[in-house]
């Protein structure tokens, strides 16, 4: 019986082997490649010395009269209630203590908060729900979705190690630069962070914050969005990736070369299987979230696209919502400025003829077109 | 004693049901709090496991992203609104009349009231998971904009918040009435309990915050449905002026759950240690300039929205402050235990572990006071270890010593003290699994509020998950322990704590009289 149940115990701890064999049992911040995040951990370090010293007296007096004063020693109660002195002293001393840590306090925060005389400018805009970048110098944009495949998250495939922490474009920087983020959000506040270099800055609807920082290593550092969302709040990292500057240089030829020629022909005729085929991944990166795998949706909120009343009716109120968002459901965002012409023509070829089957599709001239109407 | 006369006989009470319906006594109304928190207490506790089911392993097993954030949102609002602030109202109408030699509250009527509107409030929260788009998931926090963004669920939550909010106005106008007003003669100011003086100062926080709270959940509701936009920049507005708003009500809303608990804890570490509270006059100087302070620090909740940085010194300075009064309680809690004679019944285990783990709390709130460090900090497991520290060591325990320590007097039984014990002992060790723990997830930079992490982060998640299977349950051995005490507990002595001086002890037979004090004690000597 009993060793049943301890080959039961073993089972159920073998079971969670996997999750414990890449577990990390962090104690501490992440370490940080900026040198303000170094200070930052130095003061913390302070702080904490300082804790250590007044948990030794506080606690001390308080484990020492708990083991000498009690009743069942025999020992006797005191009468007194009140000393002036050590009242004094017990609020002096907390006030020098406060002071002393003001000082390093001040210094440092009065240095985190300042973005001026940066080396370039990255705007992130925070969406519902993924991450858009604009290198302003150069005029780059891009949006930065989570890969993490979906069977990673709901099914049983095995997690990678950047589970959670992958996107499909990462932000790139030179190493030894000042980087100033300017945030700000499409719909509601996110908030943009990453740990290893030390910066967190909300990212506000209508209004535009700053944040800066200067990696000194070369390296990939995750982050995450730190403010509720909504429902994929936790779906949406950050990844940044500190190159050299000639590295950077490449990449940033690269990026713009590949935004400046459209990956697809604006005047082609697209064939339905085609524009189908990449309409699937359009929909399981942008829609599948909300609407869910064959787009049975989470009525009400999200409703289903599979004999919905949009996808199964007329093109022109279809394209309309993509583009436009929803007036009624404020949860329906715009999708115009976030998917080209072709991934919208894409994903609305997949809505009608994989989930659906109303036969239809639309061209991506024709939706270049509804654009400008 | 003289004063006592059994009245019962001669009034026409309703039974059953109708009398806890119709009831204007200071003590029904006391316990039916009790039993509402402890209720509440439960439900917000059945959603915080749901909360660690989720976060047990990495991925999504148990529920959805969109019910996991309605579960943390309910939680939050539940266990403030529903579990902790209830439960010290309960005490106070139990204790303060019986403490200060008064019949009964200032108000029966409005008195009933204040609690009635309760189950109304209850059932609209728990309610709104049943509304179509379920409650909101916002956080209990409920910043705008994403509250535009919600079904009926989130106007389900504003309502009871309203409700909520009434209920607390007029429990804390009759608390400030009766305290101000219904002393016995020789019970001046500066003689009153500790525990009575902190719901004066608490409830005064409550009637100055409430309104303000109630003033931002309606802004949110017009912003929702009638075209307002004090919280859309687009029409002006601003999504940040939500968050100054509700902070003014929240950061005091962290004392008005504290202050009742260092009110309890002052009454029972002085019992048990035999030897008054050490510096009186100061824990009320500390305690009202606590209350003060309180009202002077709502942005350090904020240091992430990108406010100027000359506000952000004003804010760290103004935070730090608030550790001296702070700090002044503790001490003198420790120098009344100072060459006492104590002994470690159920309510003083339970102060002390109060005294432990809020002075943790303490310590991780002065790390947050540093802004640069509670900016790596923000919204991360760190605060929600942080906050638990303060709410759950501090309030909660703080309740837990208050029940076993009035027990007696309410019910004229005693409850096990052997159970009494093995419940602490169980609290305090899977209180620290749970929430200890959460510290280095925060530190790690672990968001808030989602359902699903990365796999740094599992190690600690897997540990306080375990930790909080086995504190729920240890609250479902305490529901135990209370329904022994009542069914079958010992009959209590007349004076069960030998070094207790406050009135209800001291002048009120054990189980304390249907009305307290139907002529007042005269204290004047």
């Amino acid at each position: 019986m009993k060793s049943s149940f301890s080959l039961r115990a073993l089972g159920i701890i073998m079971a969670f082997l996997p999750a414990m064999a890449t577990a990390e049992w962090n104690l501490n911040f992440t370490p940080s490649v900026t040198l303000l995040g170094e200070e930052i951990h130095a003061i913390h370090n302070l702080v904490m010395w300082i804790i250590v010293g007044i948990s030794i007296v506080v606690f001390g007096a308080m484990f020492w009269s708990i083991l000498k004063h009690r009743k069942s020693v025999g020992h006797k109660a005191s009468n007194f209630h009140e000393n002036t002195t050590i009242e004094i002293i017990w609020t002096v001393i907390p006030v020098v203590i406060l002071i002393a840590m003001a000082f390093p306090a001040t210094r440092l925060l009065l240095a985190t908060r300042d973005s001026s005389a940066s080396d370039m400018t990255i705007k992130a805009t925070g969406y519902q729900w993924r991450w858009g970048y604009e290198y302003l110098d150069e005029g780059l944009k891009f949006y930065s979705t989570l890969a993490t495949p979906r069977d990673q998250i709901d099914g049983g495939a095995e997690k990678e190690k950047t589970y959670l922490l992958e996107v499909d474009n990462k932000v790139v920087v030179p190493v030894g630069k000042k980087v100033r983020i300017l945030t700000t959000s499409n719909d509601v506040i996110h908030a943009w962070s990453v740990p290893g270099l030390a910066v967190k800055q909300d990212a506000i609807p209508g209004f535009i914050r700053d944040i800066a920082f200067k990696a000194e290593t070369i390296g990939t550092y995750r982050g995450q969005c730190y403010e509720l969302c909504g429902k994929e709040h936790g779906f949406m990292p950050i990844v940044v990736e500190v190159v050299s500057e000639e590295d950077y240089q490449t990449w940033m030829q690269a990026k713009l070369a590949e935004s400046g020629a459209p990956s697809f022909d604006p005047d082609k005729e697209y064939a339905v299987a085609e524009l189908v085929a990449a309409g699937e991944q359009v929909y399981n990166a942008n829609c599948i979230a909300c609407h869910q795998e064959g787009g049975v949706g989470m009525p009400p909120t999200f409703p289903a696209i599979k004999g919905g009343k949009i996808a199964t009716g007329s093109m022109e109120g279809h394209l309309d919502i993509i583009l436009n968002g929803s007036d009624k459901n404020p949860m329906m965002a715009a999708w115009g400025p976030i998917l080209s012409d072709y991934d919208i023509a894409a994903v609305i070829a997949y809505q009608r003829n994989e989930i659906n089957s109303s036969g239809d599709i639309i061209q991506p001239s024709e939706i270049s077109a509804a654009r400008t109407d | 004693m003289e004063a006592v006369h059994d009245h019962s006989h001669d009034h026409h009470v309703p039974t059953g049901i109708m009398r806890y319906v119709t009831t204007t006594n200071h003590k029904d109304i006391g316990s039916m709090y009790l039993w509402f928190s402890f209720a509440m207490f439960l439900v917000g506790g059945v959603m915080a496991l749901v909360i660690r089911a989720e976060l047990f392993q990495p991925g999504l097993q148990v529920v959805e992203p969109e019910f996991f954030n309605q579960m943390t949102t309910l939680h939050g609002l539940i266990m403030v609104f529903g579990a902790i602030m209830p439960a010290f109202v309960g005490f106070a109408n139990w204790q303060i009349p019986m403490m200060i030699g008064a019949p009964d509250m200032a108000f029966p009527r409005m008195n009933n009231w204040s609690f009635w509107l309760l189950p109304p409030a209850g059932i609209l929260l728990m309610g709104s998971l049943l509304a179509p788009g379920g409650a909101g998931g916002v956080g209990w926090t409920m910043y705008a904009p994403l509250t535009i963004q919600q079904g009926m669920g989130m106007d389900m939550m504003i309502f009871a918040i309203h409700i909520l909010g009434m209920s607390s106005i007029m429990g804390s106008i009759n608390i400030i009435t009766t305290i101000l007003n219904m002393r016995a003669p020789g019970m001046t100011m500066m003689k009153m309990p500790l525990f009575v003086w902190t719901w004066l100062i608490t409830a005064y926080l409550l009637v100055a915050s409430m309104p303000v709270l109630a003033g931002a959940v309606t802004m949110t509701l017009t912003d929702r449905h009638f075209g307002t936009h004090f919280f859309n920049a687009a029409g002006g507005g601003d999504p940040v002026l939500y968050q100054h708003i509700f902070w003014f009500f929240g950061h005091p809303e962290v004392y008005i759950i504290a202050i009742p608990a260092f009110g309890v804890i002052s009454e029972v570490i002085p019992t048990f240690s035999r030897k008054p509270l050490f510096g009186y006059p100061s824990m009320v100087y500390a305690t009202a300039s606590i209350a003060i302070l309180s009202f002077l620090v709502w942005a350090h909740h904020m240091y992430t929205v990108g406010m100027p940085v000359e506000a952000q010194l004003y804010y760290m300075f103004a935070t730090m402050l608030i550790a001296i009064p702070t700090g002044v309680k503790v001490f003198n809690w420790v120098a009344t235990m100072w060459k006492g004679s104590m002994s470690f019944e159920t309510p003083m285990l339970f102060a002390q572990g109060f005294l432990f783990l809020f002075t943790i709390g303490g310590f991780t709130g002065l790390v947050l006071a540093v802004t640069p460090i509670d900016i790596q900090l923000h919204d991360t497991y760190y605060v929600v270890a942080h906050f638990h520290y303060v709410m759950v060591a501090g309030a909660l325990f703080a309740a837990f010593a208050g029940v076993y320590y009035w027990l007696p007097k309410w019910i004229g039984k005693m409850y096990d003290e052997r159970l009494g014990k093995i419940h602490f002992w169980l609290s305090l060790t899977f209180f620290n699994i749970t929430f200890f723990v959460q510290h280095f997830l925060g530190l790690a930079g672990m968001p808030r509020r989602i359902p699903d992490y990365a796999l740094q982060f599992a190690d600690w998640n897997m540990v306080s998950s375990i930790g909080a299977f086995g504190f729920g349950l240890s609250q479902v051995f305490f529901l135990y322990i209370l329904l022994k005490a009542i069914r079958s507990g010992e009959k209590a002595p007349e004076q069960p704590w030998d070094g207790a001086t406050t009135l209800e002890w001291t002048h009120l037979p054990t189980p304390a009289p249907y009305h307290s004090f139907e002529t007042p004690p005269d204290l004047r000597k």
